[in-house]
């Protein structure tokens, strides 16, 4: 990367500069490395197959739903920890609704939303008002409402696994199949292109970036630094909404106490993807590369037979790998720019 | 003699019991540029949060063209065009060029859910913009601010300030972090600016630069102004005496 020279002013962009511009570039041959790697172990258990691609593609949307957006606010310079317990508490309420006290269906999704947008509000106020780290706020507000998921879903119904009841029309929406591929990657695609042309494409896409980027900066030249803040943490909670009512669909129950893993998997997934921790930096097609990364990986070590136990340290490994690759391959585009004076 | 663009007459401003600012009266003219000299405290950076709306004085007139005003935000002082250029030079470094020069005034083209960013036109102007201010390295208008060197950023934040209509310019300590070669563009800059007849307030702590382009000198010590004068009045000696005098008379602390 280091080797060619940098041709004399005014210059043309060269190969290797204009492949530094592609962001992604990093996730993307870890993609493509780690699926041949699968390949070659898991493939002859089938990995490769129909079933094998579903597998993987079906964890990377479910997870990509949230790591979407948790993204933007990542790249915004925020945290949002309390998706794990906005999934649970979402599913237990549709559960609850429908199953125990028996509303219809649509009103319960109703309510599950609206605890997201309510969660959203919540992180959103604290962190705005108090200016304290998002990472606390949010770590805060995932224990106190799984905590009280758990509380409230066994004093009313005496269990956390509640039943949800049949309505008809939600199943086409959230558990429909084709072969083994859930219906949940086309609501991963439409997350996908709103993401990207939000912060591709429009004016709010650029105050994303700007606030993560520099917040005082931002706020001097007129970005409403704490309405960005407060949009995309209701986008985040109400994503995991999402998911939490999609899961009561598609298992037909609620358990208060699922959802934990997404806490730290999408903030995972938007990292391995190129979002720089601090915020300012990263794109969608990254993230949802960081969400395919942790499908394969995933669902690929269940293919080799190798023992599952290993699956953290794998993704731990993959993690540092992934940061050290993203912040030489920025070091490198931010240098070559000022070594051609 | 033209009018002064801005006036501040006996302005101070306190906070709590501590009197940041006593009483400072300052001219500002289109086509000229009024240094600001003085020692950490001693009241600078009171007196351009106040000129660019971010606190108002407790007491005292701001006048602009003429009239009495009260700016009551940063986004409001810049709509009389008054634009200021921060230490930090309100740039963000892992964004573009364009992105930057456009932040918080983007053009878009469509309408309703499909209103997009015009990013040809941003890249267009933006470059148009950054080269005519003579900066020809950047080549590219897509290219991460991060790229540039320090005097290339003030460029840019100078060239944007410019070109959304800021007939006032504040540079708060725009050569303060760069070197010989880096702050003679940006002094380059403050002369073609004024040449434009922009008015200029320029805070420094370097006798030189200030010497090289100032129009008008005002040196504050203690919040007060210790000094003023006109380019030729005062030899390079004198003005460092005044500079150095005020941190002698520095006993305490007044923490703007």
């Amino acid at each position: 990367m280091e080797t060619t020279l940098e041709p004399a002013r005014p210059r043309k962009l060269g190969l290797v500069e204009r492949l530094l511009r592609v962001t992604w570039l990093g996730p993307a041959i870890a993609a493509i490395v780690i699926y041949i790697f699968f390949g070659i172990f898991g493939g002859a258990t089938g990995f490769l197959s129909v079933a094998g691609t579903a597998g993987w593609l079906n964890t990377a949307a479910e997870l990509g739903i949230i790591a979407v957006p948790i993204g933007l606010l990542m790249i915004a310079g925020e945290f949002d920890l309390s998706t794990g317990s906005v999934v649970g508490a979402s599913a237990i309420i549709v559960a609850l609704g429908s199953g125990f006290y028996g509303l219809p269906v649509a009103l319960t999704i109703a309510m599950a939303l609206a605890l997201g947008l309510l969660v959203g509000v919540f992180n959103a106020f604290l962190v705005n008002f108090t200016k304290l780290p998002s990472f606390i706020v949010t770590l805060a507000s995932n224990f106190i409402l799984a905590g009280s998921a758990l509380g409230l879903s066994r004093l009313i119904s005496g269990s956390s696994n509640v039943s949800y009841r049949d309505a008809g029309w939600a199943e086409p929406l959230f558990s429909s199949k084709w072969n083994f591929f859930n219906v949940s990657i086309l609501w991963w695609l439409l997350a996908i292109l709103i993401a990207a042309w939000v912060l591709r494409q429009t004016r709010f896409g650029n105050w994303i970036l700007a606030t993560g980027g520099n917040a005082d900066a931002a706020r001097r030249a007129g970005v409403p630094v704490s309405r960005v803040k407060l949009i995309l943490f209701i986008w985040t909670a109400l994503s995991a909404s999402f998911v939490g009512i999609m899961s009561a669909v598609m298992y037909n129950q609620g358990n208060a106490a699922q959802g934990q893993g997404y806490v730290f998997q999408t903030a995972i997934a938007a990292v391995i993807g190129g979002v720089l921790l601090q915020g300012g930096f990263g794109t969608v097609t990254g993230i949802v590369l960081g969400c395919i990364i942790y499908g394969i990986v995933g669902l690929g070590l269940f293919y080799t037979g190798w023992p599952t136990d290993w699956l953290q340290t794998f993704i731990g490994a993959l993690l540092v790998i992934a940061v050290l690759t993203n912040n030489l391959i920025r070091n490198v585009a931010l240098n070559r720019g000022k070594s051609a004076r | 003699m033209t009018a002064p663009l801005m006036q501040l007459e006996a302005v101070s401003r306190s906070f709590g019991n501590n009197l940041a600012l006593n009483q400072v009266s300052i001219d500002v003219y289109p086509g000229e540029v009024h240094c600001l000299l003085g020692d950490n405290g001693a009241g600078k950076s009171t007196l351009i949060k106040i000129m660019s709306g971010v606190i108002t004085p407790t007491l005292g007139t701001i006048r602009f063209n003429g009239e009495p005003v009260t700016f009551s935000s940063p986004r409001d002082a810049q709509h009389y065009g008054i634009g200021t250029v921060h230490q930090d030079v309100g740039t963000i470094p892992l964004i573009s060029v364009a992105r930057n020069f456009f932040l918080g005034n983007e053009p878009t083209k469509g309408w309703g859910p499909f209103r997009r960013l015009d990013h040809k036109t941003a890249n267009r102007i933006a470059l148009e913009q950054i080269r005519s201010m003579g900066i020809r390295r950047v080549t590219d208008a897509e290219q991460l601010v991060g790229t540039m060197s320090g005097g290339e950023r003030q460029a840019l934040a100078i060239a944007r300030a410019l070109y959304f209509g800021a007939r006032l310019l504040i540079l708060d300590e725009p050569t303060a972090a760069l070197g010989v070669k880096e702050s003679k563009v940006v002094i380059d800059l403050i002369k073609k600016a004024r040449d434009d007849g922009i008015a200029l307030v320029f805070i420094t702590h370097n006798a030189t630069h200030a010497l090289s382009v100032g129009d008008r000198f005002t040196v504050l010590i203690q919040g007060r102004s210790a000094a003023k004068f006109l380019r030729g009045e005062k030899s390079r000696e004198e003005v460092l005496n005044l500079m150095a005098g005020g941190e002698q008379f520095e006993t305490a602390d007044h923490g703007d």
